[in-house]
Formats: structure tokens, sequence, C-alpha cells
């Protein structure tokens, strides 16, 4: 290896580190595999679960309370229904609505933080006096707010968590584009005279991107817990959604006896969350070696 | 000193218009008519017309939130629709429940927490360390309500330890008001049986909304604790023969402050508005059941008071650890 490979090292070389780090970090790798078997089971879990009309609303009366046995894995509800079955289903609701959230407040906060941190000036002081006092108003109450107002449904849950998240992403990508916007690759592009929408989109937000996606993957675990809990207030999803949140909401009418009913759903919630935080964290790791202890 | 504190304190001004005028804008945006709600389904349209009259819905906005806004300087918070109580009358009920909760949750979060914290970073890389770090990631990822859940089927159900939910038996004579924390009021009254009994109520739900707060103090703990061991300083006391428990008691706690600080700045808004979830799950009479109420009724004046309140409570906690900081750190200057 020449001297100036190693002062440089390419990015393959970068790449085969970071991976090395990666397989090195025993937490960070079964965050992995548990977003792994989430993200398989969210795809084919209309195909794999044993009863998958349970998830429509199918019910069996004859075989309510059923305890967890070698046919009903989780038990059964008080309609029937194949708790196994409807966790399962509910990996599929938790992500997509997990990924809109974050997707969303990436995109809306991403964009006001870029405005506020490019423009500067009189821009940047509403926009960033907006999003400290988002961050003041008590996030839960505010999504709950807003998604009992538009009305149930997933979407519209999904809107109003959005509408509570953004704050953090404004605040990162402000930071990010101020910090690269006297760049010297900015100037460049600037002195070839491209324009201002031209320069941010093109030159300064595929800059800051990493940052962006790692804050991405560590709201995702709380992004799902935030579902559950509008779930489980009973705002947002209704029946027969098989919603983690709102599963748990049900079954705490059938404690102590029906224990299943309660158990297996929140369990679900406890381990997609933490499959996220430990995936985060170690993406953060990989890109960010400040943070790295 | 003193001119920093005011000049902190003319700045909460503006931060108070802004957060009523948001608050305000948000729940006149959002769809959903709470005078037709409140009316009932077989309202006549004059019926709807008098009623919105009668709670000035009928004004412009501007003029609404004037009316609001010098109304929340007088104390008065606007009237629910629904149940036509005053918004204050009601948050002055249903605070303070919440306030204990969060007080106590933090309690209990620092008396356990620093602990973990300081044996995990005496014990780095053993045994106690890595079940110390594997419970506090498995603490953050732990839903609030299914923890309250699962404590509720174990110690309440199963064990009858502890009283399944609520803040005080109904047959019992609860302690005169005075701050509205029966804990405080029974200990403020010499009630020794209705404090052991609130504490009893209150255990389960601290422990509940404590766990997230608890792995972060723990955390914190820990890298302060190794942070302050590898300091030079510290390696010359201790070359000096200066023992370990000595050296914590000098170094190290000192650090807990700080980071227990940081951690109540940090938690205090999600402590007060998570604990709607954890007042479902045990009935506990506080803001967040009363918000959801509200909420599910798009009763919109106790929706504004609660999550002003929160938002006040949020600024001027903040306030005060910002003021802490200098005091318990001279290296913290004011400008």
């Amino acid at each position: 290896m020449s001297p100036q490979q190693s002062a440089h090292p390419s990015r393959w070389q970068n790449w085969q580190r970071s991976l090395y780090r990666f397989r090195q970090s025993g937490l960070s790798i079964a965050g992995l595999c548990i977003v792994l078997v989430l993200l398989v089971i969210a795809v084919a879990g209309t195909w794999i679960v044993p009863f998958p009309d349970h998830i429509t609303g199918g019910i069996n009366t004859a075989a309510r309370f059923k305890p967890p046995s070698s046919l009903n894995w989780f038990g059964t509800n008080e309609l029937g229904q194949d708790v196994f079955t409807l966790v399962m289903a509910g990996a599929r609701v938790s992500l997509i609505a997990g990924f809109g959230v974050v997707m969303i407040a990436a995109l809306l906060g991403g964009l006001i933080g870029a405005l506020a941190g490019y423009a500067g000036g009189w821009i940047d002081d509403v926009l960033m006096r907006l999003t400290d006092l988002m961050l003041t108003l008590p996030s839960l109450i505010l999504a709950m707010a807003i998604a009992a107002a538009l009305g149930a449904g997933l979407d519209n849950m999904v809107f109003a968590i959005s509408m509570s998240w953004w704050p953090g992403f404004a605040r990162l990508v402000r930071g990010e584009v101020i910090a690269k916007k006297e760049d010297l690759f900015v100037q460049a592009a600037r002195a070839l005279g491209a324009s201002n929408s031209r320069i941010l989109f093109r030159h300064v937000l595929p800059n800051v991107m990493s940052p962006i996606i790692i804050k991405m993957s560590l709201d995702m675990g709380f992004a799902i817990l935030a579902v559950a809990a509008l779930g489980f207030i009973g705002i947002g999803v209704k029946p027969p959604t098989p919603e983690w949140g709102s599963l748990l909401s049900l079954a705490r009418g059938y404690l102590p006896d029906y224990w299943w009913t309660a158990i297996f759903p929140g369990l679900a919630i406890f381990f997609a969350v933490l499959g996220f935080n430990l995936l985060g964290d170690g993406l953060r790791d990989l890109f960010d070696p400040k943070a790295r202890r | 000193m003193i001119r920093f504190i005011i000049r902190r304190l003319v700045l909460l001004v503006p931060v108070f218009v802004g957060l009523t005028l948001l608050v305000f804008t948000i729940s006149h945006v959002l769809p959903g008519d709470p005078v037709k709600l409140a009316a009932g389904p077989q309202a006549t349209a004059e019926e709807i017309a008098s009623l919105s009259r009668e709670f000035g819905m009928d004004r412009p906005l501007p003029q609404q939130y004037w009316h609001y806004a010098t109304g929340l300087l007088q104390g008065d918070w606007g009237q629910s629709v629904l149940t036509r109580r005053p918004v204050a009358a009601d948050l002055k009920i249903y605070l303070p429940a919440t306030l204990e909760l969060v007080f106590a949750a933090i309690f209990l979060a620092i008396l356990i927490g620093i602990p973990a914290g300081l044996i995990s970073a005496m014990t780095a890389n053993r045994w106690p360390d890595y079940l110390t770090r594997i419970l506090s990631l498995a603490s953050i990822a732990m839903p609030r309500f299914f923890l309250a859940l699962v404590l509720q089927l174990i110690f309440a159900m199963s064990l009858a330890w502890l009283p399944l939910n609520g803040r005080f038996p109904i047959i019992d004579l609860p302690p005169p008001t005075i701050t509205g924390m029966l804990t405080i009021d029974s200990l403020l009254a010499g009630d020794w049986l209705a404090f052991t009994t609130s504490c009893e109520h209150l255990l389960m739900p601290a422990l509940a909304m404590s766990l997230s707060p608890l792995a972060t103090i723990t955390r914190m703990m820990r890298a302060s604790t190794l942070d302050v061991l590898q300091q030079d300083y510290v390696l010359a006391e201790r070359a000096l023969g200066l023992s370990q428990s000595l050296i914590i008691l000098k170094y190290v706690l000192r650090n807990a402050f700080s980071s227990t600080l940081t951690v109540i700045g940090l938690y205090i808004g999600w402590l007060l508005s998570g604990s709607v979830l954890v007042e479902t799950v045990f009935d506990w009479p506080g803001i967040g059941l009363y918000a959801t109420k509200a909420i599910v009724t798009q009763d919109f004046m106790p929706v504004m008071g609660v999550t002003l309140s929160i938002g006040f409570i949020f600024v001027l906690v903040n306030l005060v650890i910002d003021l802490l900081y200098g005091v318990i750190n001279p290296k913290v200057r004011y400008q």
C-alpha cells in the first residue's frame, strides 16, 4: 500500500472498515437481525400466518380465549381470533406507520431546516422560533388532538404524529446546512452561476444526507412506539386493523385471566422498538465517530 | 447574576405569547366543531348559533384570541363546552395529580439511576456493568403502558400487594388539600396512614413512568464517572493514596448533579405529556386523562389549557435548570 493510499482511504476501504466495526458490535447485529425478521414478517405476513382470514376481521366464536397451544401459539382473543396471526399482521401496520411518520417528519423538517439555514436572516429567525415553540408543546397530546380532529384511520394518525415530529429534523438539517453552505464546492457552484435552489438541492442537501438518515433510523423505534401509544389510547386506528397498541388496549379488559391477549402484542412492540434502537445506535456509531465511546 | 435572571425572565414574555398564539392557531385550524358536538345530534341551527354566541365563537378569530389571551392573564382559561366548568378550576384539580406522578417518577429515577450508573462504571466491562447496560437499553425500548399493565398484572392482580388503580380509596378520608399532591398534603397534615396509602397508589404508576429517565440517568452517570476517573487530577489524588470512596465522594458525585439536571430538563415535557399513557392504565385522575376526555369530544378549551400549562412548565423548568447549572458549576458563565 502506498502512503498516498493510506492517507486517503478509498470509499471501498471505508466501507469495509465500517462493516468490520459494525460486525464487532454484538448489539448492532442483534438489532439488525430483529429488524430483518420484522421486515420479513411485514412483507410475507399475510401468507405465512396460520389464520389469514382473522386479519380482515374473521371471527371464530367457538374458540374464544383459548390459552397458547400448538394450534394457537399465542392463544386466541375475545372473538376467537388467533393472537399470533394478529401480532404478525401488526408488524406491517407498525412498520408502515413508523416509516411514514419518520419520512414525513424528515421531509417537512428537512425542508424547513434547509430553508432556514440556507436563507438566514429573518426567514431563519421566524422558522426557528416556530420550531422552538413546537418543541415546547407536549408532542403526544398534540398528536392526539390532531388525530382525533382528523378522524380515525392509519393515514390520519401518521400525519398527526409527524406534525409533532418534524422540529427535531428542522434543527438538525439547519445546523448541517449552515455548516456546509460556506464550503468551497458551494462557492464554486455559485461562481458558475447555479441558482439558489440548484445549490441547495443538488449540492448542499446531498452532502448532509448521512446525519438525516441516521436520525431517521434512530427515530424509527420511537415512531413505532408513538403509533402504538396512540392506538393504546384509542385514538387513531380502530379494529379490525391489527395494530399492536390497540390490540393491547382491548386486551386490558381481559386481564388477568386471559393474559396472553396482552402480553404478546406488548412484547411485539418492545422487540420492534428495541431492534430499531439497537440498529440506529450501531449506524450512528459507524457514521459519527464522535459519538463512539 | 440578578441581571441575568431578569433578562431571562423578560425573554419569557415573547415565548409565552408565541405559545398561546401557536396553540390557538392549531386548535382553530383543525377541523371539527365542538359546539355542534356539544349541542347534540338533534340540535337545531338556532340552538347551535346561540351556543356558539354564548362561548364567543361567532366573533372574528383575532378578537377571539385577544379575549382568550387577556383572559389567561386574569386567570380565566376559558370554559369547557361540554361540562361548562371553567378550565382553570379543572386544571387546579388535575395538574397536581400529574405533577405528583412526574416528581415521583423523577425521584425514583434519581434514586435508582445514580447508584446503578456508579456501579456500572466501577465494574466497567464486567458482568454487573453488562447487566446494567442491557437493562437500560431494554428500559428505553419498553413501552410505558405495557410495563404499567405488566406491573398491574403481577403486583395488583396476582400478588395483591398494591392497589390496582386510582389515587386514593373513595371510602377513606383524604388529607386536607394544600398542594393537591396527596403524599405531601398527608405529610403536612401529619396523617401517616394517608401518606402510606397514597404512596402505595403512587408506586406502580411512578415506576412505569420512571423507566426511560432512569435508563438515561444510569447511562449518563456511567459515562461521566468513567470520564472523571481518568482525569489527571483524579489519578494524582489516587497516587497520593486517597481512597476510592473519597474520590467518588469528592469528584464523581459532583457529576451526579449535572447529569440529573440534564435529564430533568430533557424529560420534564416528555413525562408531563406522556403521563396520559400511564394515567389511562391506572385511572390516575391527572391532566392526561382530562385532556383525553376533552380531545375525544373535541372540546378544545381544556385541550388548549393542558397544552399551554405543559408548555409553560416546560419553559420555566428549563429556565431554572439553566440557572442551577451556573450554581453548581462556576465554569458556566452568564452573559
